[in-house]
Order: C-alpha cells, then structure tokens, then sequence
C-alpha cells in the first residue's frame, strides 16, 4: 500500500509540474494530496489524513481553481507571446537561472537520499502502536499549543483582510478623496 | 514487507525536490503557488513520519499548523497574482521585473 500510494503521488506531483494547463495542473494536485492522505493513514494519524482531505483538496485548492477560472489565462506565455522587446532578454537571463533550479532540485534529492541510506545502517522501524488519537491531538492542542493556536487564529484573520485590501478592483487614495466634503460624488 | 522511517523521508524528499524543481523550471505564477504547496505537504509527511516513529503527536499538531499557514500564504498569494494580472494581463513571472508602473 505505502509503494502504491507513494507511486500516485509522485507522479501525480511530476504531471503537475509537466502539464501546461493550470487547471489540469490543479487536478492532479488533488490527486497527489489523495494519496498522501493515504499515507498518514497507514502512518495512523487519521485526523491529519481527514483535514488534508477537507481542508487541503478541498478548500485550498478550490481557491486555487477558483483563481484559476477568475483569471483565464490557462496557458503558460508560448514563445509568440514573448516576443515584445525586452521580455525576451530577460527570458534569456531567466533560462540561466532555470537551468541553475533544475540542477539544484536533482542534487537535492541526490544529497538527501544519500543522506538518508548512508546513516549507518539504521532501519527506523516504526514502534508497534501509536498513541496518537484524535482526543490525543485536541488535548494538546488546547494545552501545550493553546498560545499557538490563538496566534493561528489571527494570523487568518490577518491574511483575510490582507487578501481582500489587495484584490480589490479601486485603488484605495481616490475612495479617500472621494469622502472629503465639497467635491462631487463619482459615479 | 512494511515501510520503515527511511522510506517515508525518501518519498518526502522526492516530492520536495519535485516542488523546488516546480518553482524553477515554471513560468507560471499558479504553477509555482502549486509548487510550493507540493513542498509544504513533503515537508508534512516528515513530520507525521516522525511524529509515528517518536511515538508523539506533535508532529501531527505541527501540520495543523503548517496547515494553517499555507491556507494563508494560498489565499494572499492568489490575491496578488489577481491583482499582477490586472495590471499586466499576463501570469509570466518575467513580465513583472519592474517594481514600479
């Protein structure tokens, strides 16, 4: 099951990577997200397997479609497009710095695989029964992590205002001036 | 055969690499938020592993956090690429080398 789940998600995550398409792209990260539901599944974390479910493919990712849909755009910029002066230069200073990402990403996972069978010989079986419950987790959660939690809770509502102030369709300097008395209300 | 710690850290190391390739070799703004999402949930699958192998449920508590976190990077960085897209009408990264316009 582990090789199966841990197959989907890899590939899943190559193809979003491949696919031109955003809204493919998006898809098959919900694929990818399934499968590692799975995994924290056979890890016995059920609540983390659920919420990566309903929070992650399920809202995350709608956001992320939505955006997807709202823009329009669904092509990544061909090389037609590209042909107004000076993105084309700058495309070219780009593809040193891809090239540079491309090989930086391949000795990553070079460095950390042989990081990770070069230990010694050090299997890490996993111990035979987890303690971990959900009650477990909402224990914690309201004791130990009762200050990071609250600090969750505004760091959302930050990023809520945040994101609204910055999608909005009017500047805001023209919505000051409009309230100042004497002139004229805009249409 | 049952997988041990060493194999959940090499599938989350393939997909981390996966994610920083996606951030480097793209040139689409989506695309890249969708990277770095691909990064954020390797780096949650080393903590549940970790968390399974200490016999702990931090790591599980940790990417509730994690979780949190990349639900509010997802949300601002949307509403700036709406609104870089309202400017230039393109999701090319390169088209937005200036800083003022």
């Amino acid at each position: 099951m582990f090789y199966l789940f841990g197959a989907v998600a890899i590939v899943a995550s190559l193809l979003v990577i491949a696919q031109r398409n955003p809204i493919y792209s998006v898809l098959l990260l919900i694929a990818s997200f399934g499968a590692l539901s799975g995994l924290y599944v056979l890890l016995e974390a059920p609540f983390v397997a659920v919420i990566q479910i309903i929070v992650y493919a399920g809202a995350i990712m709608v956001l992320f479609l939505f955006v997807v849909m709202l823009l329009n755009a669904p092509h990544e910029d061909t090389e037609e497009d590209l042909e107004t002066p000076g993105v084309e230069r700058r495309r070219l200073a780009g593809a040193g710095v891809r090239r540079f990402g491309g090989l930086l990403a391949l000795a990553l996972i070079v460095e950390l695989w042989w990081a990770l069978t070069k230990n010694g010989g050090e299997t890490g079986a996993f111990p035979a029964a987890a303690e971990a419950s959900v009650a477990a987790i909402g224990r914690a959660l309201f004791t130990d992590y009762a200050f990071p939690f609250e600090v969750t809770s505004i760091l959302i509502l930050v990023a809520m205002v945040g994101a609204v102030v910055l999608a909005r369709r009017e500047p805001i300097a023209p919505a000051a001036r409009r309230r100042s008395p004497g002139t004229p209300d805009l249409p | 055969m049952t997988p041990t710690l060493n194999e959940y850290l090499l599938l989350s190391a393939i997909l981390f690499a996966i994610g920083t390739g996606g951030v480097f070799l793209r040139r689409n703004l989506i695309t890249i938020l969708l990277s770095i999402e691909i990064m954020l949930n390797a780096v949650n699958l080393t903590f549940v592993a970790f968390g399974r192998a200490l016999g702990s449920v931090d790591g599980q508590i940790i990417v509730f956090f994690v979780m949190t976190v990349a639900a509010a990077e997802a949300a601002v960085g949307l509403a700036i690429v709406i609104g870089l897209f309202r400017h230039r009408a393109s999701l090319n990264p390169d088209s937005f080398a200036s800083l003022k316009w």
